[in-house]
Order: C-alpha cells, then sequence, then structure tokens
C-alpha cells in the first residue's frame, strides 16, 4: 500500500527561483490496484514517483510505503519496491542474467533464493535465449524484459512505472502494459505515470490528474466521467488541467 | 549485509571495469608499453642516430690560412674530416647543411705564433645541430692540442717544466654510497611518476563510474534499488582506488624492466641511465614498497577527488573538461619537487603531493627521516579522508546526482 500525505518537492532554480515541482500531494494506492498518474509534460508525475522510490526526498510531507516512511526508512522503502522508467538503463558490459543477479545481491537475497529465483523469473519472461548476452548487444524487447526481470528479482509488494512506454514500439509497450496487469493480478500495488490517456482508459482503476505539481482530480474513470460529464478521458483531462495549464503557459 | 554490498558494487565494477577494451589499454598496455618504447626504443634509436652521426665524415671549409701552410696541411691531414674548396657563401652552406663547419684562420697565424701573437682562430658551425657540432669539436681538438704543443715547445725552450703552469690542482670527490647518487637523480622520477600516474588511472574509472553512469541512465537504476548511497559510494571508490594503484604499480614495473633491458640493447651506451637503472633494480622492494605505502593516501585522495568532480558533470564529455585541469594541479608540485635545492622541511611536510614526491626522492636513497615519513602520511590521510567525505556527501545530493 502507498498513501502520501502532502507530499512537496521544491527546487531551487536560478532564474526562476523557487520551483513546487510537486505541491501538498495526497493519495492512498491499495493492493491489487493500479493507481495512474495522469499528467502533461513537466506536470509533477516522475518526481512524485522518485519520491516514492525515495530516489528524491520530499521537501515537506511525506508517503509511507509497505508500512515504511520514505523519509525515516528510505532502504525499508526500497526493499520492497520494484521501480521501472525509461530512464532506468542497463549496465551495458553485464550480461542480462549478471544485471538481474547484481540487484538480487543488493537486495539481500542469498545465492541458493537468487539462483531460483532468477531462472524462476527468466522462464516466466521467455529469457533464456539471451540470459549470458551483454546488455549493449540487446534489442529493445531484450533490454525491456531484463528490467522487468530487475524490477521482480526480489518480489517487491509495491511496483512503481514511470511512463514506462515512453518511447517504446507497439510490442514492446504491449509486453510492459501485460505485466503491469500481471502485477495487479498477483495483488501488488501499483502505481504508474502516464500522459497517454488510451493506457490510462485501460489500465487504471484510480486516476489522479496532476498538473503543476497539484493533484487536481482523483477517481475512477466511471467517477471521473460522471462527475465531469464528460465521456471522453481526454475531454475531462483537457477541462480539469486548462485553467491551471493556461496560467502556467502566460507565467 | 550491508558492508557485503560494497563488496557486490566492487565487484559489479570491476566486471563492467576489466570488459572495456579502454581500460585494459588506459591501465594495461599503455603502462607497460610506455617505458619500453621510451627507453629502450628511444634509447636505442637515439643511440643509433649519434652513432651514425659520429661515423660520418664531414665536409669542412677553411677560410684563409694560404700563409700558413704547415696548420693548413694539419687541418687538411685530419682524418675524421673532408675540407672542401673555400666558397663566399660558406654561411649558407652551414645553414643549408651542405658543409658542416667552417675554420677561419686568421691572416699570418703562423708568423703570429712564431712572434709569440696572441691570434684568434673561428670555427662557424650550426648550433644545435649534432653533425655540426661534432665537426666542430673535432677541428677545436685540433687547434687545442696545437695550442698545448706550442706552450710544451715555448716552456722548453726557456727551460721551464710544464708544471709551472700547474701549481696545483682541485679534485672534487664523491662520498655517497653510488646508490644514493643514482637515487637523487632517479628518485624525484619516480616519485613524481608514481604520483602522477595514480592520478591518471584513476581518471577514467572515475569519470566512468559517476558521469557516465548518469549519462547511460544507469544511476537512476542504481539508486532505485535498497543499497545506500554511502555503500554506493565506498563500492565504486575502491574500483577508482585499484585502478589508480593498478596503473602506478604497472609503470614502475615497466619502468624497471625497461631499464634494465636498456643494458642489454646498450651494454655501451656510456648508458648512464643503463647503469642507474641496475641501481634502481639494487633498491630493491623495500623502496618500492616505501613509495606505494606513502602513495597509497594519495591515491585515495585523488580518488575521491576525482569521483568528486566528475559527479558535477552531466556526461563523461563534460566530466573530462573539469578533470583535466586538476592534472596541472597535481603536476605542478610533483615537478617542483624535482627542482634542484627542493628539500623536505617540517612545512613543506604538510604541502600536499609536493611532500609526497619530495619523500619519494628521500626513500630511494635510502633515507628515512621517520619524523617526516609520520607528518606526510598522516597528513595525507587527513586529506584523502576529507576528499572521500567530500565525495559520500555529493552522492547525497540531489541537485548534483540529477544535474540537468
Amino acid at each position: 500500500m502507498i498513501e502520501t500525505r502532502g507530499l512537496t518537492k521544491t527546487f531551487k532554480d536560478k532564474k526562476r527561483g523557487e520551483i513546487r515541482a510537486v505541491d501538498n500531494v495526497s493519495f492512498v494506492c491499495r493492493p491489487g490496484q493500479i493507481y495512474g498518474l495522469l499528467g502533461a509534460n513537466g506536470a509533477g508525475k516522475t518526481t512524485t514517483l522518485r519520491m516514492l522510490a525515495t530516489i528524491l526526498e520530499p521537501t515537506d510531507g511525506t508517503a509511507i510505503v509497505c508500512g515504511h516512511d520514505v523519509i525515516d526508512e528510505p532502504e525499508k522503502v526500497r526493499a520492497n519496491v520494484g521501480f521501472l522508467s525509461t530512464s532506468t538503463a542497463l549496465y551495458p558490459r553485464l550480461t542480462s542474467q549478471e544485471f538481474v543477479e547484481y540487484f538480487g545481491r543488493l537486495n539481500g537475497l542469498d545465492e541458493g533464493t537468487l539462483k531460483k529465483r532468477v531462472d524462476e523469473i527468466f522462464n516466466r519472461l521467455d529469457m533464456n535465449s539471451f540470459r549470458d548476452r551483454r546488455c549493449d548487444k540487446l534489442s529493445t524487447g531484450m533490454k525491456q524484459k531484463t528490467s522487468i526481470a530487475r524490477t521482480l528479482i526480489h518480489d517487491p509488494q509495491v511496483m512503481i512505472f514511470d511512463e514506462p512506454t515512453a518511447l517504446l514500439d507497439v510490442m514492446t509497450a504491449r509486453t510492459i502494459i501485460d505485466f503491469i496487469r500481471e502485477c495487479r493480478q498477483r495483488g501488488k500495488t501499483v502505481i504508474f505515470s502516464t500522459h497517454v490517456m488510451s493506457e490510462a482508459e485501460k489500465l487504471c482503476d484510480v486516476i489522479g490528474i496532476i498538473q503543476s505539481g497539484k493533484l487536481l482530480a482523483e477517481g475512477s474513470l466511471a467517477e471521473l466521467r460522471s462527475r465531469y460529464n464528460e465521456e471522453d478521458l481526454e475531454e475531462i483531462f483537457v477541462k480539469i488541467v486548462a485553467p491551471l495549464y493556461a496560467g502556467q503557459e502566460a507565467s | 549485509m550491508s558492508y557485503q554490498n560494497i563488496g557486490f558494487v566492487f565487484r559489479k565494477e570491476l566486471t563492467e571495469w576489466l570488459r572495456d577494451r579502454r581500460t585494459i589499454i588506459s591501465t594495461v598496455v599503455i603502462p607497460l608499453l610506455l617505458f619500453p618504447v621510451l627507453t629502450v626504443g628511444f634509447g636505442t634509436m637515439a643511440a643509433l642516430l649519434i652513432g651514425k652521426a659520429r661515423q660520418e665524415v664531414p665536409k669542412v671549409m677553411v677560410l684563409g690560412g694560404a700563409d700558413s701552410p704547415r696548420i693548413l696541411e694539419g687541418v687538411r691531414k685530419l682524418d675524421k674530416i673532408e675540407v672542401v674548396a673555400a666558397e663566399s657563401n660558406w654561411k649558407d652552406e652551414i645553414i643549408n647543411k651542405e658543409i658542416r663547419a667552417a675554420v677561419e684562420i686568421p691572416p699570418a697565424f703562423e708568423a703570429d705564433l712564431a712572434q709569440q701573437k696572441t691570434d684568434v682562430v673561428k670555427i662557424y658551425m650550426y648550433e644545435g645541430e649534432m653533425k655540426s657540432s661534432f665537426a666542430a669539436e673535432r677541428i677545436e681538438k685540433y687547434f687545442k692540442d696545437l695550442s698545448d704543443t706550442v706552450v710544451t715547445e715555448r716552456l722548453a725552450a726557456r727551460n721551464l717544466p710544464p708544471s709551472i703552469l700547474k701549481p696545483f690542482e682541485v679534485t672534487q670527490n664523491n662520498v655517497a654510497p653510488p646508490e644514493k647518487v643514482s637515487g637523487a637523480v632517479l628518485g624525484g622520477l619516480v616519485g613524481y611518476m608514481v604520483i602522477l600516474l595514480c592520478l591518471t588511472g584513476g581518471m577514467y574509472p572515475a569519470m566512468d563510474l559517476t558521469a557516465g553512469e548518469k549519462e547511460r541512465g544507469t544511476m537512476e537504476t542504481i539508486l532505485s534499488s535498497p543499497i545506500s548511497r554511502f555503500h554506493l559510494v565506498m563500492g565504486k571508490f575502491f574500483l577508482v582506488l585499484t585502478a589508480s594503484l593498478a596503473t602506478a604499480a604497472l609503470s614502475v614495473l615497466s619502468m624497471g624492466l625497461s631499464f634494465s633491458a636498456l643494458k642489454f640493447f646498450n651494454p655501451e651506451g656510456a648508458s648512464q641511465r643503463g647503469e642507474s637503472a641496475a641501481l634502481l633494480l639494487k633498491l630493491g622492494p623495500v623502496a618500492v614498497i616505501s613509495i606505494f605505502v606513502m602513495a597509497l593516501p594519495l591515491a585515495v585522495l585523488f580518488s575521491a577527488a576525482l569521483m568528486t568532480i566528475s559527479l558535477f558533470a552531466k556526461s563523461y564529455k563534460e566530466a573530462q573538461s573539469y578533470v583535466s585541469p586538476l592534472m596541472i594541479l597535481v603536476i605542478l608540485p610533483a615537478v617542483a619537487a624535482l627542482l634542484p635545492g627542493v628539500e623536505l622541511t617540517s612545512k613543506l611536510a604538510l604541502v600536499p603531493i609536493l611532500n609526497v614526491s619530495l619523500l619519494c626522492k628521500e626513500l630511494v636513497t635510502g633515507t628515512y627521516h621517520w619524523n617526516y615519513i609520520a607528518i606526510i602520511f598522516f597528513s595525507t590521510c587527513v586529506y584523502a579522508a576529507a576528499a572521500l567525505f567530500l565525495a559520500v556527501k555529493m552522492f547525497q545530493r540531489e541537485d548534483v546526482l540529477f544535474r540537468s
């Protein structure tokens, strides 16, 4: 389970002064549920997810992930989280198996368990044909599978996906989408960010719309449709975001 | 489990490092080839060229001397030069290397000698040009010998012994053991080499493991794992340190082997280098180990500083531009220790890099000033610890890790 309480992150910029990338964001994401964070580029999605993965520290507020506070127990939080984004790359000179094993060891798996888990995941994701191939020699699809294997090696309860399908071709993106669904079926808590409306419509149990670091609306697709009296998610999104977006553009 | 993570990071970085062709070239191939090429290759080639230049019979012009036939004949009979007909453009011919030198015999030189008048014999040559110098040397020797003969004859004519011109002799005598003499020459060089190579050896991995990782997008991957940032930095740091020391060790090994090989390739070689090389080897493992013990905290300092600086950069290329000025900062004090007359004092013992460089000079000569050794070792340890602390702090700064 993920619970954020007034999560805030500010950055200092020499030209623009203080920037509130995430502003007092609170939401709850439950096990067996996919929470979609929907927002335009620069809305604050990545910063929010990075705070949940304890890669960044909140300036104010906090989040509880699997019962651990992101500020007080960041290492325990990370041990329970699988984090995947387009910018989480692979080590080019390690083989696919070595890469996954490395993260297994950092997650504290003993050699016996590690071997069992690696075999299990490589069989499940059909990765055996390239397990000994160096990561810099893998195709995009193989790379994505290796990244997925990395996030699964320690069997985390929470999965965080930051725009995981951005820049991917249809087939590779489909592998990721299927994987996200599978995570839900296995009862994991899933949070994922996107700016692609169709992905959010297809996948999310709860959608949170974020703009200028603020969580502007939240609910299931059905709830949002009835609340804003629109069928199309894109129209709903525009209705919610437009006033803030115009103001932001003007400034 | 936690300290084990440092080992996991180190092992992973080592695996990647050894699989990188650039690493093998910069850490193993270049240090191992540099000295053999510089000493054996370069030394042998220089010896060959000098030998060839000496064998050449240079063309020399004699200007004047028609009224001094005996002397002119003497010059012509010199077997190591070829006298060619005098021409008015002799200067151009020397510059164009058509002839190697010219000698101007003053008018009525023989008559003046007989009357005990002092004349000036001028030798013209191309300064800095080896073959021209050899030609000038041979002519000068002929005239010096002639001068000595004339003096001896004049003394004999007055019934005076030659010793009248030399009432006493002054000599300088070395009391230092030969290895110390050689050490004074080589000591500074060995220290300088070790210091410089500790820096260059750590440069590439430090940039690759920080800025390179940011550029490749693997920084976010590793930061999302449960490893603490402290353990992550330490694992990376140990790899940079290993690279730094390995480069220095391989280079010193290669230097020792090259110097000893030089004796085989260039046995007569007036080979000061060859003889020094034998002495370098005689210095044996104690001096070499002492140098490495002293270089260890310095390598820690370099590794941590390189990582801290490189981490600021967004890309490998940017890191290179940050790290390059560091080379100058290190070379200057290391070279300062090579200057004649610069010796260890309690104040200089606190100046980083310069202190280790100066100490290496002493260690190689077998001089162990324990008070200085202690000051230098501990002060360098303090600087190293400060740099390492800074590197760890940098890894905890979001604005540095995610600088964009």
